[in-house]
Formats: structure tokens, C-alpha cells, sequence
């Protein structure tokens, strides 16, 4: 099963918003835009989510509060404790900045490798011409059909003449389904 | 791929003016112009990318090989070191710590301002930081990597260099002493390398996609592995800024605690003149400086060998100007309140170490620090000195030198003259440790002329975004290059 899709390409960002508003309102889906840099707005106007990416952050924030905390007390207190000028074997305040280095570390890191994960089910450019400059100066829409009320042609003079799209194309896509 | 200069790619609009509600009165807009020109997307790839696809020119090409030949100094320093042992440098018993450390202290607070101009002045929505804040953070890593060098290479030992990290070993198993600063040292500047690293590259990552798209070839197939398929979608940018902002958020404790940690080094032990609860900040915040110092003196080179003058303005480098002046001011406050407490203690050993440090043998090292630090850099109140970028480029090599002489200070004239006068001794550098300093400033320059070779040096797609939101030129007074 194969998908129409118009494939819209603006060059400045007002008008992509200004289109998409338009968009959002036709029966279609708005599959995905790809922008030269992040739009503001955008995700909004896309009903995104707030990112749970934060989440991802804390736990590892915790994980490396809680290894690091561990690590110390168990190497020092209880695999080899070692009198260090006669300091208590579990002298917290000494542990602290590896344990909050730890925490940014472990923070960081997870954060990104969630960020990486969550990209893996990435939406690359679609496959038309106009949209390989989408990581130059284009701000490319992939309008995708839902019925047969889609009209191509029809779409594509609206976004040209009201709404200043340099370049539309449509193309066909392969389900994933 | 030596493409011809674009000069200004307008695209064909299609069909008629664009409507009205193109831009709704409510779009913010900044009343300053950070990027000279009417710079559209377009024109930013051209001008950035452009010297990546160039042949470096004779300019580069000469850098390039004294970049080289102080590391190959640098190197056979080091090799003669490893057979010989660090009997080859001009410490002894007495000064310990001496040029090493020095260095390896001036070397990470180099890295610090990096970190300053991408984290921080993102969380404060600094837009000026875009142009800048992608060659100050590969100017942090370097600058980590060549800190790193020096503590491993004091060790005596160096292959046994991973001694340093709490693994199961067969030596006990032996831990490390969790309760020394020195320790601590490994695990901050480790994250802090780490996570700038990581840093940069996220913030590299649609930048190399540019790149790809622009490629063919061979050069396509590495940006595209570098990029890792990134296609500027909404989903992706938006969590793209969510990391980048948390990033930030984490990088910005970090930078904190990095030259806190390597104070603790000094302000943990009992040694008057280093014994101190100023030292953190007071670290910190030379820390700042001298990276700034090092930034601009960067910048003010790249701004003309790579052509940027558009992107890095006059204004960026009045921005930087103000920020070493602030830094500055702190540095100075600390240098008078180190001398008023060693004063008002009371205590006849502090008050001794800092005599010794202006009047002492190598007293004239402190009135190096003063001079560079506190006294050169007031020229930047000025308004015409900071527009002279000549004075200015002066201006940060002073403070380049002037806190090498810090560290140096706070190091050598503390360890001197301890509370034993039958232990008193003098350093003298000899030629290995020249050698060894000359090496790692051949390594931080070999690096970040690879880099700007390589690596988009200004963060592209942050720039077209400020610049999509910038007034247009239409009075021709956006500040003169």
C-alpha cells in the first residue's frame, strides 16, 4: 500500500507556519517538518508532547548520585577501610564532590543515550528533491493523504499562490505497515 | 570541491508576495545585530562551509607546521622524560608542584570560558554566544586535553596511570584514597572532558548533516556516519533542544566544581598561602578570565585567517571585552583580599608567605601576575580600546601570560618557603619543562587548526536562527567589521 504525499518547501519560517496552520485544518496529516533549525512554535503547532527526555536525565542523575555514594562508602568502609590521619572511615563530606561528579556525569550521559534511542524511530526528509535542503535553508511540510479527497494538484497552487511556497512536489510513499 | 562563491542565493518565490501574516506582530525581535549583512540560511552554509571545502591556504599551511613542530618538542620532552624520570626537571624536594602543575592549572581554566559561552549564556539566552560557542567549546576540550597531560606525566609513573581509578585490582584489592582532593581531580575534570565532549558533539550533530548534504563522495559517506541520520525534523530538533538545554544545565554545576575541585588541591593542605576558603571562587573566576583571554585571542586570529568578520564582530569581541573586565574585577578583588586576611590573621607564616611572594627571590613573578591580571586589562573600560582589535588581541595575550604567572605564583612561592627554613629551596625551570609547555601549546594548536579544517567553526543552524529574527540593515549601521 502506497501513500500520496506533497512535499511543500518554504524559505522563511513565518510562511511555514502561516501554511501549516492552513494544513491543520485540511481533513490530511501533517507527517513531519524538516527545518534548518528549530522552529519556535513548531512543536506546539504539531500538538507535540512535552519531551520526557528530562526524565531520562534525573534517573541518571540518581543512578550516579546513588553508584557514586555506594562506591565510596563500600570501598572505604567496608572492602578496605584505611586510616587516612585518623578520619572516620565513613567521612561523608569527603565524598561528596566524586559523588556529585558522578551525578553530572551519569546525568549527561543518560540523557544523550536516551536521546539516541528515542532518535532511532527518527522521521528522515522525504524522499523529493526540494527536501535535501531542509538542512540548509528550507522548511520542508510532508503533507500526507488520508482519503480520497486529496488533491494533489490542487493543494499544491493553494500553497504556492496563498501561502508563498517555493517548491512543491508530490511523491509517493511505501506504508511501513 | 571548490565551489564557486555563492553570493546570495535568493530562491525563486513562485507566486506572488507572501502574505500578510508572514510576520505577526507578536514575533520577538531583537533590537541588535550579532550577524553583519542580511545573512539568509543560505548565505550562512556558504560562508561556513566554504573553507571545508577549500585547500587550506599557505597561512594555514604555516601554522599549521609550528603547531606541529611544538608538539614534536613536546613529545621528545616527554619521551626523554620516560626513560630518564622527572629527575630531568628543575623541582626538588622542596617545590614539588612546580612547572607541571602550573601548567596543568593554566591549561584547565583555559577550557573554562568554552564551557561559560556554550552553557551558561544559554541558559541566559545569550544570543551572541551562537557565533562563538562552538570553537570556545573544541578550544575546552583541547584545553582538557592538553591539562590532563601533566598530572600523568608527574606521576613518576605513568603507565600506571590507571591506578588512578577505582577498579577491582589484584593489588588487595588496593581502592584509591576517596578522601584526597587529587582524586577528586580525577573524577572531575574526567566528567568534565566527558561531558563537554558530548556536549559538543550534540551540538554538531545538524551541522554535519549539513555538511552531508552538501558532500559528495567519500567526504558524503563520513559526515553522513558522523551525523547519524539526522534530518532537521520538528520531533528531532525538539529533542534536541531539550538535551542541549540540560546539557547546559548540568555543564553549568560542572564548570563550577571543576576549578573548585582543583583549588581543593591547594586550599585542603596546610600551607600558608594556600590554606584558604577563597580559593574556589577565586579560582573560578580566573579561571573565566584567563579562558576568555584565550577565546579572544583565538577568535580574533579565526575571525580574519577563516573569514568570519561577519559572524565574529566587533561587538562579539566588545561582549567578550566586558565579560574579562567582570572576571577581571573579581580576580583583582581576591588578589586584595588574599593580602588583607594574610594581614589581619595574625598569623605570623601567612602573613610571611605573602611578603615572600612580592619581595621574595622570585617576587618578581607577582608583579608579572599584578600587572597582566590587574592593571593591562583596565585599558578595556575604554570604548576605543575595545573597538581596536589590534589592542585588544595585545590586551588578551597579556592576560594569557599574566595568569600562566598566577598559577605559577600561588604554586612556587608557596612551596619555596615553608614553615622550615633548612628545607627552603628555589626552582628554576630547565629546558625539558620549556620543552614540555611548548609541546602542549604545539598540541592545543595542531588540534584546533585540525578543527577548524574539519568541523563547521560556527555553529550553523543556532546562527540562521538568529538571524531569522534579526532586524534587516536598512540604515547600514550594523557595526562596522
Amino acid at each position: 500500500m502506497s501513500r500520496r504525499v506533497l512535499v511543500v518547501a518554504f524559505d522563511d519560517e513565518h510562511r511555514l507556519l502561516a501554511a501549516l496552520r492552513h494544513a491543520r485544518a485540511t481533513p490530511h496529516e501533517v507527517l513531519d517538518v524538516h527545518a534548518p533549525y528549530p522552529v519556535h512554535g513548531l512543536p506546539e503547532l504539531l500538538g507535540e508532547r512535552p519531551s520526557r527526555l528530562p526524565w531520562a536525565c534525573l534517573a541518571g542523575g540518581l543512578a550516579g548520585l546513588g553508584l557514586g555514594w555506594a562506591l565510596q562508602v563500600w570501598t572505604s568502609v567496608h572492602d578496605w577501610p584505611l586510616n587516612v590521619g585518623g578520619k572516620p572511615h565513613d567521612s561523608a563530606p569527603a565524598f561528596v564532590p566524586v559523588a556529585f561528579e558522578l551525578t553530572i556525569l551519569l546525568a549527561g550521559l543518560g540523557v544523550v543515550a536516551a536521546f539516541f534511542l528515542a532518535e532511532r524511530r527518527r522521521s528522515p526528509a522525504p524522499a523529493a528533491a526540494c527536501a535535501v535542503r531542509a538542512t540548509d535553508d528550507r522548511f520542508v511540510v510532508s503533507i500526507g493523504a488520508r482519503d480520497a479527497t486529496f488533491d494533489g494538484p490542487a493543494l499544491a497552487r493553494r500553497f504556492r499562490e496563498e501561502f508563498g511556497a517555493c517548491e512543491v512536489e508530490e511523491i509517493l510513499v511505501e506504508d511501513a505497515t | 570541491m571548490a565551489d564557486p562563491i555563492v553570493v546570495a542565493a535568493i530562491p525563486e518565490r513562485t507566486m506572488g508576495a507572501a502574505p500578510t501574516t508572514a510576520h505577526p506582530a507578536h514575533e520577538p525581535r531583537d533590537d541588535v545585530r550579532w550577524i553583519l549583512g542580511d545573512k539568509g540560511p543560505r548565505d550562512i552554509t556558504d560562508d561556513v562551509c566554504r573553507p571545508l571545502g577549500r585547500r587550506p591556504g599557505r597561512g594555514w599551511w604555516a601554522a599549521f607546521l609550528v603547531a606541529l613542530a611544538m608538539l614534536g618538542v613536546g613529545v621528545a620532552s616527554i619521551g626523554y622524560l620516560f626513560v630518564t624520570g622527572i629527575g630531568v626537571w628543575g623541582l626538588n624536594r622542596t617545590v614539588g608542584w612546580a612547572f607541571d602543575i602550573t601548567n596543568f592549572v593554566f591549561w584547565v581554566g583555559i577550557g573554562h570560558a568554552g564551557t561559560l559561552i556554550s552553557a551558561i549564556l544559554l541558559l541566559f539566552r545569550q544570543k551572541w554566544r551562537t557565533s562563538i560557542n562552538r570553537s570556545a567549546e573544541a578550544m575546552t576540550i583541547f584545553a582538557v586535553m592538553c591539562a590532563g597531560i601533566f598530572p600523568l606525566i608527574h606521576m613518576g609513573r605513568p603507565w600506571f596511570g590507571y591506578w588512578v581509578f577505582p577498579y577491582p585490582n589484584t593489588r588487595g584489592p588496593l581502592w584509591v584514597n576517596f578522601r584526597s582532593p587529587l582524586l577528586w581531580d580525577v573524577f572531575a575534570i574526567g566528567t568534565y572532558f566527558t561531558i563537554s565532549l558530548v556536549f559538543w558533539f550534540v551540538g554538531l550533530i545538524p551541522d554535519l548533516a549539513t555538511l552531508r548534504d552538501r558532500a559528495t563522495g567519500l567526504r558524503r559517506r563520513v559526515y553522513a556516519a558522523l551525523s547519524l541520520g539526522w534530518s532537521g525534523s520538528a520531533r528531532s530538533w525538539k529533542r534536541h533542544e531539550t538535551v542541549s538545554l540540560l546539557l547546559a544545565g548540568l555543564a553549568t554545576p560542572l564548570v563550577v566544581s571543576v576549578h573548585s575541585v582543583v583549588s581543593f588541591d591547594f586550599a585542603t593542605s596546610v600551607l600558608p598561602g594556600w590554606h584558604a576558603t577563597i580559593f574556589p571562587p577565586y579560582f573560578v573566576a580566573g579561571a573565566v578570565f584567563s579562558g576568555f583571554g584565550m577565546v579572544l585571542t583565538l577568535m580574533l586570529i579565526a575571525r580574519k585567517v577563516m573569514g568570519l568578520e561577519a559572524y565574529i564582530t566587533k561587538k562579539h569581541v566588545e561582549m567578550m571585552c566586558k565579560v574579562i573586565l567582570a572576571m577581571g574585577a573579581i580576580v583583582a578583588f581576591a588578589y586584595a583580599t588574599e593580602l588583607f586576611m594574610a594581614w589581619w590573621s595574625g598569623n605570623p607564616y601567612e602573613r610571611f608567605a605573602f611578603l615572600n611572594r612580592a619581595f621574595g627571590p622570585t617576587g618578581w613573578t607577582y608583579w608579572v601576575m599584578v600587572g597582566c591580571n590587574v592593571v593591562i586589562p583596565q585599558l578595556l573600560w575604554f570604548r576605543r580600546v575595545r573597538a581596536n582589535l589590534a589592542v585588544v588581541f595585545v590586551v588578551t595575550l597579556v592576560i594569557n601570560v599574566g595568569m600562566w604567572f598566577e598559577r605559577f605564583v600561588i604554586i612556587c612561592t608557596t612551596l619555596q618557603r615553608d614553615f622550615l627554613p633548612s628545607s627552603w629551596a628555589d626552582f628554576s625551570p630547565t629546558l625539558l619543562d620549556i620543552g614540555t609547555f611548548v609541546g602542549s601549546f604545539g598540541l592545543f594548536f595542531t588540534l584546533f587548526l585540525l578543527f577548524c579544517r574539519l568541523v563547521p567553526m560556527i555553529a550553523m543552524a543556532e546562527v540562521k536562527a538568529v538571524t531569522a529574527h534579526q532586524p534587516k540593515a536598512d540604515d547600514g549601521k550594523g557595526g562596522a567589521t
